[in-house]
């Protein structure tokens, strides 16, 4: 490469980081300012984090938001992995005519948009409000309930099995397992690292999902991290250093996440063009 | 098949495949559908029946619960309601602008990243695919602070003396869309670059090295090699961006909430608001939903045929 290329290269490469990197900047700085600070343009770090913390913990329902969040995204990501793998596996496994038709009107669902679900669902749920309270209107397994099967997952697992050695299930089925017992005690602990992948994408899902938790929870109790920053981020008179640490702490798990486990992400991501 | 024409006898004697018992081949298929039967009969309940509902309800209105059918009213109302067609082309002017920035800008940027040379590789990639740890809500919030008449941006933009009074980032029609615009592009630009890098390091370099002997210059290379290389997986995330430009909802609702006016007003937006924010009227709100499903029909419809195998 010629050396002009090479500086405008780097020159383009250096804006698109900073651009990119500057809006994490900007949070992580401002939760430790005041708010007039903050509308200062204050760049630097200053010494009001404890103050934001308290703010935050006293003005909103910090601890029960961001419990209703893990129990949400821990019960769809091992629900999802669970009823997506073995459909996945059976798909791929036990390939059949029949069911190659069935799993291609699955994958059609992946051009629904949710908007167009959420009417009738909600009618749903609210239909099961008065025979079944625990998963009727406003409840964590309403959430829950509609996120768990999404085709894509099982698209992901389909396809991931495609890989995997089959002479190994008849090397079990000959020691006397049941196809179940191959499943669980064979193919699920050969597959860890899509498992992995998989938890990585569905758990972020679930921590971000807004427009359905918006739509089926109602009560102050029932509320999720992304319910919560959005009822911050739409009051009146903000304070911006105390959102701004509500924010960075309803980012902290994702960015955990993709930083200690950036290859299996990226390992889910590309699952779905293999 | 003419193989028992060429074995002997005693081979074909050998030969009888040992067919499984009816009952055991039953017993097979049974296991194998048991194993797809919970994912296919959730995905029935949870996507097949609410859209077969959504389609029965497209011919009903009322307010709340109290539906009763009025034939193709809705559909006519569709045609004839204005902010219905305003978030129609709010939705399409978002994609057909943000979806070949973003997808040109992450092209280059895997490119440029892909050169074996280059320092500090890992640090760029990184950086820039930083952006989608962040929930669409949290980083809306962002945006909607930086963009704000007295933010940082308009800060910036000033103290640089690029312009001499605050940009209406948020409240002006035409900057409202272009800042919904510039909050997409900076969250997904990273993502759609991790698909291109990864194509990019199945190409062969010497294809760039014989274009290079034969003098073609970069930008020639990347318009006649890079492109036409990575074209399966272009219309890939080209498609996946338009489905989700197509249901674009929390950028909106958190940056803008929809306005000025109804100047950023996504379809998704209008049918939540339908539904759950003005009187409700389920009926007219599961129309409206329906003309997403036909425009990301029609949009893929499109992508594919400009993206399929033609040369």
């Amino acid at each position: 490469m010629k050396s002009s290329n090479k500086v405008i290269g780097y020159l383009f490469l250096s804006i698109c980081a900073i651009i990119s990197i500057f809006p994490f900047y900007w949070m992580v700085v401002s939760m430790t300012n005041t708010s007039s600070d903050v509308t200062r343009g204050k760049l630097l770090p200053g010494g009001h984090f404890i103050e934001n913390l308290k703010n935050l913990l006293q003005t909103v329902d910090l601890v029960p938001a961001l419990t209703n969040s893990a129990i949400i995204a821990v019960a769809t990501t091992v629900l999802s992995l669970l009823i997506a793998s073995l459909a996945g596996y059976g798909f791929e496994i036990y390939r059949s005519k029949a069911k190659d038709i069935v799993f291609n009107i699955l994958l059609l669902s992946m051009m629904i948009p949710f908007a167009a679900l959420m009417v009738p669902l909600f009618r749903m749920f609210g239909s099961f409000t008065p025979i079944l309270p625990f998963i009727g209107i406003d409840t964590l397994s309403a959430v829950v309930l509609p996120t768990i099967t999404t085709a894509f997952l099982i698209f992901f697992f389909r396809q991931s099995t495609k890989m995997f050695p089959k002479e190994i299930l008849e090397a079990g089925r000959i020691d006397g397992l049941k196809e179940l017992g191959i499943f669980f005690r064979i193919y699920v602990p050969t597959m860890k690292t899509t498992y992995a992948a998989a938890a990585i994408i569905t758990f972020m899902a679930s921590w971000n999902n807004y427009l359905w938790p918006l739509v089926v929870l109602q009560s102050p109790e029932n509320q999720t991290i992304p319910l919560l920053i959005s009822n911050l981020g739409s009051s009146y008179s903000p304070d911006y250093g105390m959102i701004m640490m509500a924010i960075v702490i309803a980012t902290l798990p994702t960015a955990i996440i993709f930083f200690f486990m950036q290859k299996h992400f990226v390992a889910g991501m590309m699952g779905s063009v293999k | 098949m003419n193989i028992p024409e060429k074995l002997g006898p005693e081979k074909l004697a050998k030969k009888p495949a040992p067919r499984p018992a009816r009952s055991l081949r039953l017993k097979n298929t049974l296991i194998g559908w048991s194993f797809v039967a919970v994912a296919s009969l959730l995905i029935g309940i949870f996507y097949f029946f609410p859209m077969v509902q959504a389609l029965i309800m497209s011919f009903q209105s009322g307010t709340g619960v109290n539906l009763s059918f009025v034939g193709f009213e809705n559909y006519i109302r569709l045609f004839q309601d204005p902010v219905f067609l305003t978030t129609v082309k709010n939705t399409v002017i978002y994609l057909i602008i943000q979806v070949p920035v973003m997808i040109l800008l992450a092209l280059f940027l895997s490119v440029v990243l892909n050169n074996k040379t280059l320092k500090w590789k890992g640090f760029f990639r990184t950086a820039i695919f930083l952006p989608c740890v962040t929930s669409l809500v949290a980083y809306s919030v962002v945006f909607k602070y930086l963009f704000a008449p007295d933010g940082i941006v308009n800060m910036t933009l000033m103290k640089i003396n690029l312009v001499s009074e605050p940009v209406q980032w948020l409240t002006d029609p035409f900057w409202a869309k272009i800042t919904i615009i510039l909050a997409i592009t900076w969250r997904w630009t990273g993502y759609n670059m991790i698909f291109y890098l990864s194509a990019l390091q199945n190409v062969d370099q010497s294809i760039y090295e014989a274009a290079k002997i034969d003098g073609a210059s970069a930008i020639q290379q990347f318009f006649k090699i890079t492109i036409p290389m990575l074209k399966p997986i272009i219309l890939f995330t080209s498609i996946t961006s338009t489905i989700g430009t197509l249901q674009l909802f929390d950028e909106v609702m958190n940056i803008t909430a929809g306005g000025p006016g109804n100047s950023t007003m996504t379809i998704s937006q209008y049918i939540y608001n339908l539904s759950f924010k003005y009187t409700p009227d389920f009926g007219y709100a599961a129309t409206v939903s329906y003309a997403i499903v036909i425009l990301i029909v029609i949009f893929s419809i499109i992508q594919f045929k400009a993206g399929g195998d033609k040369k």
